[in-house]
């Protein structure tokens, strides 16, 4: 059961953030880690699609001394150590932690407020009646309770071996702060540049959204906002952040961790196919489609949106149905790339072997030692 | 023409008054008044009448009178006569109910709502026939500091300035392009705005080129979905560049020039072959984000070699506040907010009238979220919808914007009387219309001096009242809620407009 | 605070487009070389103001034929080259990756990209030529109205939108490969010319509707196509000779831009898409 935050009506839910973005990711499908040279600079390329109030990135591989640890970056803000006291009391009685520290930062990086960051790496704690509930739903409720409950403090990574750097700046910045370049491997990178509307001065609104190993990066404005939110709120994910990216990342957690479906189908569910498509589909697929479209309508996600998902060991990028915002895909060897724009892979990759860009609604699904990333080559331009 | 529809206007004609001298019937281009020469009288058709009142005025024995029509059908509050004749045009024709000019329902109107200060003992006001009362604004971005080097004497500016174009007082023409208006009123705009020192905006429908060299200084351009007759010498001969968005008659949709109204000038100043539809995307394909509205507004200020603001109009909707701030991160110098009152010469009925937040909600929003955010002096703010006289342009300066955009206001000064048939290009006035023989009854040099009776008449009555506050630069009244008391408003709308209530 | 990384107050403004450019004379000195009327610019690095500030200095300079390398993403290139007084047409060569909005409002100047282009190739272009050797993204040849553009391989949603004509002012398009959705959305005028060559034999274009809202201007579209890819507001035709001339002249210049085989291209089978109305929401309202 997740936390639900108490409104006295409906009108005082605070307005959703709007954003827009550069997206960028980058996987080692043989899952060979390397450092965040690639990501950096991508996203630096495409520094105009950002307004310098939100960056941040998502790391998979990133601690294997601690990979079976449920790894969480915690950050405090207003220098409020009250809030840090009240938060490792509350890991102490319901988690082992094996280890914690002060997540390292390069002291000569001045950035806007930053807060207390800290990551502890830690095993579920469960007590007798909990001892059924599955250890992700333990962690998840967890840390819904954290960041509903205790002021200034905001868990904004809870996954195992992957982790989430995130900041108000420009992410290059963001990279700098971290010194993610130096200090850190991963065998996926994905990298948010944001361009706000409202809230810009909060840390914890930055991209990358975490839940467990999902992480999501978005650009657009989901204008079905309201209606998937109520649907989530109605299966217990309830929505602290108020933005577009968060609404995305609960229905991934629900369709796909809970409920089991592939990338496949849940890209169908946002991004369904035009009616007037689906009339010119084979039989099979127009029930399958038809189905789907029916039983799934308030997760359809309208209005123009790029994504980049990751967990471990795959990295989806998926556009709305009418494509209103950009992706180009892109290999070499083993590594694959996704990115707001073609020129930020050419920048990091001027040898680049294939580029192409999906229709959309048609995910590219990037899975380790596989080449089913390549399937959506075919379709696409 | 429809089937059992009542006549929305009555007609009365004083038989005893009428001369027969046909007046009536020349000048209505609806076909209302029809001589018959062997009975010598004139008759009408209430039926084609939409109440412009053009026959009564030109009447020279006053023997007309055109009166609403109002209700014959069994009073309903709910089943009002509009409701159930637009129904019933829709039952023939399958159609979507097109209207002209601004939303007429009873939604609250703030400005009614608000006061005035004036000083009284504590501070002495000014008369401005006298004293010095200046209105002259600035409309673009501001920098942050100046850094200033007094070197040997000399005063040196170093700080880079974005461009900025002062008006002479804070009343601008807003957009209505040539083609949606008549050559005629859009050129009396034009001479107006000159005259009197301030801008008119072109709409859409670009800038004819024999009038660039004369009228560009006083222009704004705009560069809307449609992007007719935009090239770069169209966007380098005005002075603002204007992105349309949205407009608050018409928040979310597009337009549609029908191809009759597309005569050869209109095409040449489109770029347009005449007879096609001149169809303005409801987007822009080209924006269909925010970092896409930066990439237009740098695009377009690559264009014109940093040398132009760039504004960028938009319906004031329910974020809007949110949506000013993103604009002004992505780069606009000008950020221009059209209510819900705004007008339009077409637009669907249940658009126009059910679509939109009231401008002075949505101003007061948005100046104080650009201040919250410290980026206030980044842009300039135009306030347009619904500005019917100089205290309403200077309780919106007193809410935060920088000057007012003025469309139907101009019109009732060029003779609009809001019949709101704009759409059928029938206009009596020859305002909203094409047809040369309408047309040719406005005189751009006799309505070009209404309109600068207009500003000339306002300004002098903003001067007397912001004198009358002891002010004497508008600057001084600009986001100044002190000078605004809220009357029989609830707590939430004073909450909104961050006005006191009048004793408070 | 002392430093807010050149943020001002509150929650600070960072101008991402306008912050931190360099002078251009500094930046035209280290990285524009000049040879008679031939200039090369070093683009690496620089943001896509300064890029166009070097440009628009070296054109000053009297260069009329210039070679920018290592680009990646910068965009606008051609737009602020409008010289009212002095209108000499350039040739700017691009290696290789050209940013969004490439030769947007372009006047009358001709670029050559040796890359892929990205979204908005063509913006509202007034005159001139684009010939990009690869593909384009999105939205290539939006409201464009006049000159020409060629891609040599695949373009992305929405290419051809509102493209328009007026008189003498003919926009072209010709698009080697295929296109994805809402090809011709809203077309106007000018002439879109899809070749196909990127499609295995009877495999039909991606695009689907194709031409909606259409109301003026002509698409020639080479192989296969289903009915219901089309929009509403488009018929398909047959060529008349006319036709013929037409898209001959065409495939003959992408040729020369391309190579291939222009009689062999021009043996395939091409159809002509036309607007059914040049009205096609007259009839939508009730007044």
């Amino acid at each position: 059961m997740l936390v639900q935050k108490y409104f006295q009506s409906e009108r005082f839910v605070p307005d959703k953030d709007m954003d827009a973005c550069g997206l960028f990711g980058v996987m080692n499908i043989s899952g060979k880690r390397f450092g965040g040279e690639m990501a950096i600079n991508a996203i630096k390329n495409m520094k105009v699609r950002g307004s310098g109030l939100g960056g941040g990135f998502a790391i998979y591989g990133l601690y294997p001394d601690y990979k079976d640890y449920y790894a969480l970056h915690i950050m405090y803000q207003n220098k409020n150590l009250n809030a840090k006291r009240r938060v490792e009391a509350f890991l102490k009685e319901h988690f082992y932690m094996v280890y914690d520290e002060e997540i390292p930062t390069n002291p000569d990086i001045t950035l806007f407020s930053p807060p207390i960051v800290w990551r502890y790496f830690v095993a579920p704690q469960k007590k007798n009646e909990e001892l059924a509930v599955p250890d992700d739903e333990y962690v998840v409720s967890r840390v819904m309770y954290l960041n509903t409950n205790v002021d200034d403090a905001y868990v904004f990574s809870s996954g195992k071996d992957v982790g989430v750097f995130k900041g108000v700046g420009f992410p290059e910045e963001i990279a700098d702060y971290f010194m993610l370049d130096r200090l850190y491997q991963g065998y996926i990178w994905t990298v948010h540049s944001r361009f706000p509307t409202n809230t810009p001065g909060w840390w914890g609104g930055a991209h990358p959204f975490n839940i467990l190993d999902w992480t999501v990066v978005h650009n657009g404005e989901i204008s079905s906002y309201g209606t998937n939110r109520r649907f989530l709120e109605m299966h217990n994910y309830y929505c602290t952040l108020f933005t577009d990216t968060e609404v995305l990342a609960y229905a991934v957690d629900l369709l796909m961790r809970r409920q089991g479906l592939p990338i496949e189908v849940v890209s169908k569910i946002f991004a369904p196919p035009m009616w007037d498509a689906i009339e010119h589909m084979k039989e099979s697929d127009q029930k399958l489609y038809t189905t789907l479209r029916m039983t799934y309508a308030p997760l359809l996600m309208n209005g123009p949106f790029t994504v980049i998902i990751a967990h471990h060991d795959e990295m989806i990028g998926l556009t709305d149905r009418i494509r209103l915002r950009p992706i180009t895909a892109g290999a070499k060897e083993d590594f694959v790339f996704l990115s707001s724009e073609e020129a930020a892979i050419r920048a990091v990759c001027p040898d680049l072997e294939l580029a192409w860009t999906p229709p959309g609604g048609e995910p590219v699904v990037v899975r380790l030692n596989s080449k089913d990333h390549l399937l959506s080559v075919n379709k696409s331009i | 023409m429809y089937s059992y529809l009542l006549p929305e206007f009555m007609i009365e004609r004083l038989e005893n008054r009428c001369i027969r001298c046909r007046v009536c019937e020349r000048q209505c281009a609806n076909k209302v008044h029809e001589y018959d020469g062997e009975l010598d009288k004139l008759f009408s058709t209430e039926e084609n009448c939409v109440g412009c009142q053009r026959c009564v005025v030109l009447c020279p024995t006053n023997a007309l009178y055109v009166r609403p029509r109002v209700s014959d059908y069994r009073p309903n509050s709910s089943w009002t006569r509009d409701k159930m004749q637009n129904l019933k045009k829709q039952a023939e024709t399958g159609g979507v109910i097109l209207t002209g000019s601004g939303n007429d329902k009873p939604y609250r109107i703030y400005w009614d709502h608000l006061v005035l200060n004036a000083s009284q003992v504590t501070n002495p006001s000014i008369d401005p026939l006298r004293e010095p009362m200046e209105l002259k604004t600035f409309l673009g971005r501001k920098p942050d500091t100046l850094k200033i080097n007094f070197d040997e004497g000399e005063v040196k500016i170093e700080s880079e300035l974005h461009p900025n174009v002062p008006i002479n007082t804070p009343i601008v023409f807003s957009a209505m392009s040539y083609g949606a208006i008549s050559y005629q009123a859009y050129k009396s705009l034009a001479i107006a705005a000159k005259e009197f020192g301030t801008l008119f905006n072109t709409g859409e429908g670009g800038l004819p080129v024999h009038m660039r060299k004369e009228f560009g200084n006083n222009t704004i351009v705009q560069c809307a979905s449609g992007r007719f007759g935009v090239d770069p010498e169209y966007l380098n001969s005005a002075r603002i560049i204007e992105i349309k968005i949205g407009q608050g008659a018409k928040p979310g949709i597009g337009g549609h020039l029908p191809g009759e109204k597309v005569s050869d000038d209109i095409a040449q100043t489109r770029m347009i072959p005449r007879g096609t539809d001149a169809l303005s995307p409801a987007p822009q394909h080209d924006i269909y984000s925010i970092e896409d509205l930066s990439m237009l507004i740098y695009a377009l200020k690559e264009a014109t070699n940093y040398e132009k603001p760039v504004s960028v109009k938009i319906a004031a909707v329910h974020n809007v506040a949110a949506i000013a701030s993103g604009i002004v991160r992505a780069g606009a110098d000008i950020v221009a907010i059209d209510g819900l009152r705004g007008g339009t010469g077409a637009a669907p009925l249940a658009t126009r009238d059910n679509v939109g937040i009231p401008l002075e909600l949505a101003l007061a929003a948005v100046d104080k979220r650009l201040r919250q955010e410290g980026i206030r002096h980044k842009c300039s703010i135009l306030a347009a919808g619904g500005i019917r006289c100089s205290a309403d342009v200077i309780k919106a300066i007193a809410l935060g914007a920088d000057a007012v955009y003025v469309g139907t206001a101009a019109l009732v000064a060029m003779g609009c009387t809001l019949c709101h048939k704009c759409y059928t290009g029938k206009c009596n006035w020859g305002i909203c219309t094409q047809d040369p023989y309408l047309t040719k009854r406005l005189n751009p040099e006799i309505s070009s001096k209404k309109l600068i009776n207009l500003l000339k008449g306002w300004s002098h009555e903003i001067q007397e009242m912001l004198g009358g506050m002891g002010i004497n630069a508008i600057e001084s009244l600009r986001g100044n809620r002190e000078h605004l008391r809220g009357v029989g408003l609830e707590e939430w709308e004073l909450n909104v407009l961050g006005v006191k209530g009048a004793g408070e | 605070m002392s430093r807010m990384n050149g943020m001002n107050v509150k929650f600070g403004y960072r101008d991402n487009f306008l912050g931190d450019i360099r002078p251009v004379d500094e930046l035209f000195a280290q990285n524009v070389i000049i040879e008679g009327n031939r200039g090369v610019i070093n683009a690496q690095g620089m943001r896509h103001k300064e890029i166009n500030d070097v440009l628009r200095e070296t054109a000053k300079k009297g260069v009329t034929d210039i070679t920018v390398n290592n680009v990646f993403g910068q965009r606008y290139i051609g737009t602020r080259l409008y010289f009212p007084q002095n209108h000499k047409p350039l040739t700017i060569e691009i290696n290789k990756f050209p940013g969004n909005d490439l030769g947007a409002f372009l006047n009358g100047h001709k670029i050559i990209v040796n890359g892929n282009a990205q979204d908005g190739v063509g913006n509202t272009m007034d005159d001139g030529e684009i010939i990009v050797h690869g593909r384009a993204g999105d939205v290539v040849a939006m409201s464009m109205r006049g000159g020409k553009i060629f891609i040599r391989d695949n373009v992305g949603y929405r290419t051809a939108i509102h493209m328009k004509e007026y008189r003498d002012k003919l926009p072209v398009l010709v698009i080697g490969g295929t296109a994805q959705d809402f090809l011709g959305e809203y077309m106007a005028g000018g002439i879109v010319i899809l070749l196909g060559l990127s499609l295995k034999n009877g495999e039909p274009h991606r695009a689907n509707y194709i031409g909606t809202g259409m109301h003026g201007g002509v698409i020639f579209l080479r192989g296969n196509v289903e009915q219901h890819q089309l929009g509403k507001e488009v018929g398909a035709r047959e060529l008349d000779d006319a036709d013929k001339k037409i898209v001959a002249k065409y495939v003959h210049e992408y040729c020369s831009h391309f190579g291939g085989n222009a009689e062999e291209i021009l043996s395939g089978r091409f159809i002509k898409l036309l607007p059914v109305s040049l009205r096609p929401y007259g009839k939508i309202y009730a007044y």
